[in-house]
């Protein structure tokens, strides 16, 4: 029996970090907005690694905050150890990435969206959505009927979920919960192309069974910084992290069980990421590497359960337990929970536009895994992007397209909408193409406008963001405009820093340009430097000393930018157009591009397509 | 779109006029560098619609009387400032005066970008967009074809290797920087910096190689074969030997062999000379006729020669059967010996015929004009490879500039995410011609080579 529930502006199916910013995001707009988990312990959970950020991850969390999103400040309540990952490697790779305390940030999550106005966090599982008057109807395993506006799909594992530990295999979601095995087929009905992705995670075991002695710990960073500009309590490492590393041993266990491992037998017929392979895998795949390294992780501070990274393995259980044991440190671990490949249902991205808006499905939106991409950030990116315009279609507004230029955000995002995904999608620095420009540090700079102008990111947050940014640009003028006199003081820290002498006074900026220098090196004779905080005077740095090249990036985008303006309407009819190429004319109308840039990514359109696409779109006005 | 863009504007008849045509903001400063008036006065000094007679200056000294139009924006074809310089006729000139106005900064024009560029400067009615369209997409077309043939060539092959080593490079350092708690190999500045530098000494010779060889790729290829000892070689050097030679044994063009580079009335033939052509048994030799096979494939004019002296035999026969389709010309050579050839067979097959004897010179000014007369006939579109050879080049150039500024800035202790930009580009500007997107290449190069991830 059903029975008619309240109606929502918006519903968000999936309470994970997809579903969370997503709903976050429509209720903070101003939409009634409904957020159905599965089970109501497992919002805002991290069934892999108990992490946040990581490189080009980290990107997407500071530009998630500088939008207004919630990840950055969980993870900052949350956070047990922070590292800046590549501080060598120059600024456009400066990645976060912080181990957290996974129930401490789910709480967090959980809490956020039962404080949140205009939003309800329920329990129920969907399984059924069909178009309705006006919009959709969704109902839950218990009979309720939801007339809602728009529906934003966040599934990520649990849809049609399929747990694989060795030659056992059953129905059922991440870390133990149900799956969601009746929804698939109501998306079927509806006409998305559904495929199977798979996934797969290590095993979580026992610290006191752990041999610490022998292991290379980490620990976190000496002065971590938050990743929300909003958090103003400090960050504090409170856990360490270990090495381990596999051996022969490990590669016998492994070789000799290979068979049956579901991966190896034919069991799972989903695709794997290629960029988390099992042990499994990297043994096979990678046969000349003599160890593969392993992280363990602490779970959480009141908890035992650490993580093993990099050792994910759908292996049986017996097989687990030998095969860990092997490993440095480990002789006498213990599991915890075993470790699992796991099979789901995703969606082919390309079946939407990069609005995250399915094609043909006015007010269907999708994101996080069931779009096909991998990882906690991936997803919130996603989500908050849905989130916004999901919430500007109920309102009526015009829809936001973030460009490969402004943000990863917006190159995780056409990646998968215009390149569409043969396996599931890891965010990655070298996917963007304007990496310089793109940095951590600045991501406030190409999204907080943004943020405050559609409503996400509150007075307060975006007046700071304000502050700082013209703090850091007082400084790079003065940098400019500063002359340092030639002094023996000057030239022994040149020398002492390798590089060369002056003999004439010399601008700072032209100094802060050599790569052997930086702030802290001319502290003592820059005496007329302000009292701003080191982050900005970083800041200011980056901008100083990377500027031919940042200027060169911005050339390319500006360029670029001249086709992302040019929409394409969406009654195009190509068949009309005389001198397209058959192939060309095929994939312009599966893939719908919303402008010419987007079309000008999709493979198989050459640039002579785009130009007769173009005399075409002018020839129109 | 942006810049200044040049290309020959007439078409690849040799003789008469051969017009360059630059458009683009800078197209007078661009004439200006390569153009010298008569009277001393600079282009930037001209109204539109003026003319000036003087010369045109390039590299290898070459030099040509020329006459340079001068039309200012918007009244010009394209409605840009454009130049039009218009030189002797025939490949060499216009090749070479081409060739000054790309040192001289302007950049080969893409495939119909000159209508392209009328177009949206409102320099044609709505009602002709159809037909431009067709004109670009026929011209990208064009150069498609043109691109994949010179897939197969020692160039490409040569580009493809150098791309390469600078994925691999770049890729080792995105991985380096994209998976930093993995275990993965540490790439130090020596390693960089040799490898950087194998590439740029690579790309520096293509690029070097790749400006004497623009004279040869616009020539004509052409391929001279027949059985042994009928006088393929003998011909050959009578024809290079008459005439000037302009480059010889060139490596790295796109071309298996080229011998000679002759010019006839204007005309660049490209000879090579290839194995005769016969069922053997040798190793070696039957390389050599596979290789003999696949060049008159790709020939644009073929010279078959037959000795007037012998009846024809099964391989002079099968040689005729495969190419009479194509354009070619029958030499009966040795017509100073008795003459023992059933040349119904080959007039029925073939209908342009010469009768020569390499050996006293004699019918050699035959040859040519049936040389001349078969190329006009074929109309041997020449201009999309001119496109495609000269965009290939300013591809590698830039590729190189890009490899350099690499180089200085790893010197200068830059970081490695400036380096990799620096390397992304070089690789973009390599993988222009095929279309593929550099992240897509590097992000597949990591997955292969190294075990990442958690």
């Amino acid at each position: 029996m059903s029975y008619k529930a309240e109606s929502y502006d918006v519903a968000v199916i999936g309470a994970g970090h997809a579903g969370i910013e997503a709903a976050l995001a429509a209720a903070r707009l101003g939409c009634r907005t409904v957020i159905f988990t599965i089970n109501m312990d497992s919002v805002g959970n991290l069934p892999c690694n108990p992490a946040i950020g990581g490189t080009a991850k980290g990107h997407l969390v500071f530009e998630i905050d500088a939008l207004g999103g919630e990840m950055g400040r969980a993870a900052d309540v949350s956070t047990i150890q922070s590292r800046m990952l590549n501080r060598g490697k120059g600024p456009a790779v400066h990645s976060m990435r912080v181990q957290v305390d996974r129930k401490l940030y789910s709480e967090q999550m959980k809490h956020t969206l039962e404080k949140q106005e205009n939003l309800l966090l329920r329990q129920a599982e969907i399984t059924d959505i069909e178009r309705g008057e006006e919009g959709w109807k969704l109902t839950t395993r218990l009979g309720a009927q939801h007339d809602v506006k728009c529906v934003i799909i966040a599934t990520g594992t649990y849809l049609g979920g399929k747990i694989f530990v060795g030659d056992v295999n059953y129905e059922g979601g991440p870390d133990g919960m149900f799956a969601a095995t009746a929804l698939g087929k109501s998306l079927k009905e509806l006409g998305l192309p559904l495929r199977r992705f798979k996934t797969g995670t290590p095993a979580r075991v026992l610290r006191s069974s752990i041999d610490f002695e022998n292991l290379e710990s980490q620990s976190g960073d000496d002065e971590p910084i938050p990743f929300s500009a909003s958090t103003e309590t400090e960050i504090k490492n409170l856990a360490k992290c270990f090495v381990s590393w596999t051996n022969d041993n490990t590669k016998q266990v492994i070789t000799e069980n290979l068979p049956r491992s579901p991966l190896y037998s034919g069991m799972i017929e989903g695709i794997g990421p290629r960029y988390c392979p099992s042990i499994e895998d990297k043994i096979v795949r990678f046969p000349q590497k003599l160890r593969h390294q392993c992280f363990i992780e602490p779970c959480g501070i009141n908890t035992e359960e650490m993580y093993l990274q990099g050792i994910s393995s759908s292996l049986p259980e017996d097989a687990q337990i030998e095969l860990y044991r092997t490993m440095d440190g480990m002789s006498n671990v213990q599991i915890m929970r075993s470790a699992y490949a796991i099979e789901y249902d995703c969606v082919d991205p390309t079946a939407m536009y990069p609005t995250l808006e399915f094609k043909n499905f006015k007010g269907l939106y999708g994101a996080g895994q069931f779009n096909g991409s991998s990882g906690y950030e991936e997803a919130a990116a996603q989500g908050i992007v849905a989130g916004i315009n999901a919430a500007r279609a109920v309102k009526g507004l015009e829809q936001i397209v973030f460009p490969r230029s402004n943000s990863y955000i917006g190159t995780l995002i056409d990646d998968l909408v215009t390149k569409g995904v043969m396996d599931p999608y890891r965010m990655m620095t070298s996917r963007s193409e304007y990496r310089l420009i793109l940095r951590q540090d600045n991501a406030q700079e190409r999204l907080s406008d943004l943020g405050h102008e559609i409503g996400l990111l509150d007075d307060y947050r975006y007046n700071v963001y304000l502050n700082n940014k013209k703090l850091k640009y007082e400084e790079m003028e003065r940098a400019r405009k500063t002359v340092i006199s030639p002094s023996k003081e000057l030239n022994d820290i040149l020398v002492s820093r390798e590089t060369s002498p002056v003999e004439t006074g010399v601008h700072l900026a032209e100094l802060l340009k050599r790569p052997q220098i930086d702030y802290a090196a001319l502290e003592s004779i820059d005496t007329t430097r302000p009292n701003i905080s080191k982050r900005i005077l970083e800041q200011a740095e980056t901008e100083i000393k990377y500027e031919g090249y940042i200027k060169r990036q911005q050339a390319q985008i500006d360029e670029q930018k001249r086709l992302e303006n040019r929409t394409i309407p969406s009654d195009i009819d190509y068949d009309d157009i005389g001198g397209l190429r058959l192939e060309a004319i095929e994939k312009l109308k599966k893939l719908r591009p919303l402008n010419v840039g987007q079309a000008s990514r999709i493979s198989g359109v050459s640039p002579a397509d785009i130009s007769v696409l173009m005399i075409y779109l002018k020839s129109k006005k | 779109m942006n810049g200044t863009i040049a290309a020959i504007a007439t078409g690849q008849d040799p003789g008469g006029i051969g017009t360059i045509r630059i458009s683009g903001s800078d197209a007078i400063s661009v004439a200006d560098k390569v153009f010298s008036c008569v009277s001393g006065r600079k282009l930037s000094s001209l109204e539109g619609y003026r003319a000036a007679y003087g010369k045109v200056t390039g590299s290898d000294s070459f030099c040509d009387e020329a006459v340079a139009l001068v039309f200012r924006a918007p009244h010009s074809y394209t409605g840009e400032d454009v130049v039009e310089i218009s030189c002797h006729g025939g490949r060499y000139s216009t090749a070479m005066t081409l060739k000054a106005c790309i040192n001289a900064g302007a950049r080969p024009a893409e495939a119909g970008e000159f209508t392209k560029r009328a177009f949206e400067n409102g320099k044609m009615s709505l009602t002709q967009a159809e037909s431009v369209m067709n004109i670009v997409s026929a011209a990208g077309r064009q150069s498609a074809a043109a691109a994949m043939a010179a897939r197969d060539g020692k160039l490409a092959k040569r580009i493809e290797d150098i791309r390469k080593i600078l994925t691999e490079i770049d890729a080792a350092l995105a991985a380096w920087s994209d998976f930093p708690d993995d275990d993965l190999p540490v790439v130090t500045d020596e390693e960089l910096v040799s490898k950087l530098r194998s590439a740029r000494d690579r790309l520096s010779e293509v690029v070097e190689e790749g400006r004497k060889a623009t004279l040869i790729n616009e020539g004509i290829n052409t391929v001279i074969c027949g059985r042994p000892n009928v006088g393929k070689s003998t011909l050959m050097n009578l024809l290079s030997g008459k005439e000037k030679s302009i480059v010889t044994d060139i490596p790295g063009t796109t071309r298996d062999t080229v011998d000679e580079a002759v010019n006839i009335d204007g005309c660049v033939l490209l000879l090579s000379d290839t194995a005769g052509i016969r069922e053997t048994n040798d190793k070696v030799e039957t390389i050599g006729v596979q290789r003999a096979l696949k060049s008159i494939d790709n020939a644009q004019l073929i010279l078959a020669i037959f000795d007037a002296s012998q009846p024809l035999d099964k391989d002079d026969i099968s040689l005729i059967d495969s190419i009479c389709d194509k354009p070619v010309i029958a030499i009966i050579n040795k017509v100073d010996k008795e003459k023992n050839i059933n040349e119904e067979y080959i007039k029925n097959k073939i209908k342009h015929i010469v009768y020569i004897s390499a050996k006293n010179e004699i019918g050699i000014d035959q040859l040519r004009r049936e040389i001349f007369s078969v190329t006009e006939l074929e109309k041997l579109d020449a201009s999309s490879g001119i496109i495609i050879n000269e965009r290939q080049l300013f591809c590698a150039s830039n590729a190189l500039d890009c490899v350099n500024m690499a180089l200085d800035d790893l010197a200068a202790n830059m970081t490695y995410d400036a380096i990799n930009v620096s390397i992304d580009n070089a690789i973009e500007s390599l993988l222009e011609l095929s279309g593929e997107r550099v992240s897509d290449v590097v992000v597949d190069e990591i997955f292969s080579k190294f075990c990442i991830g958690k």
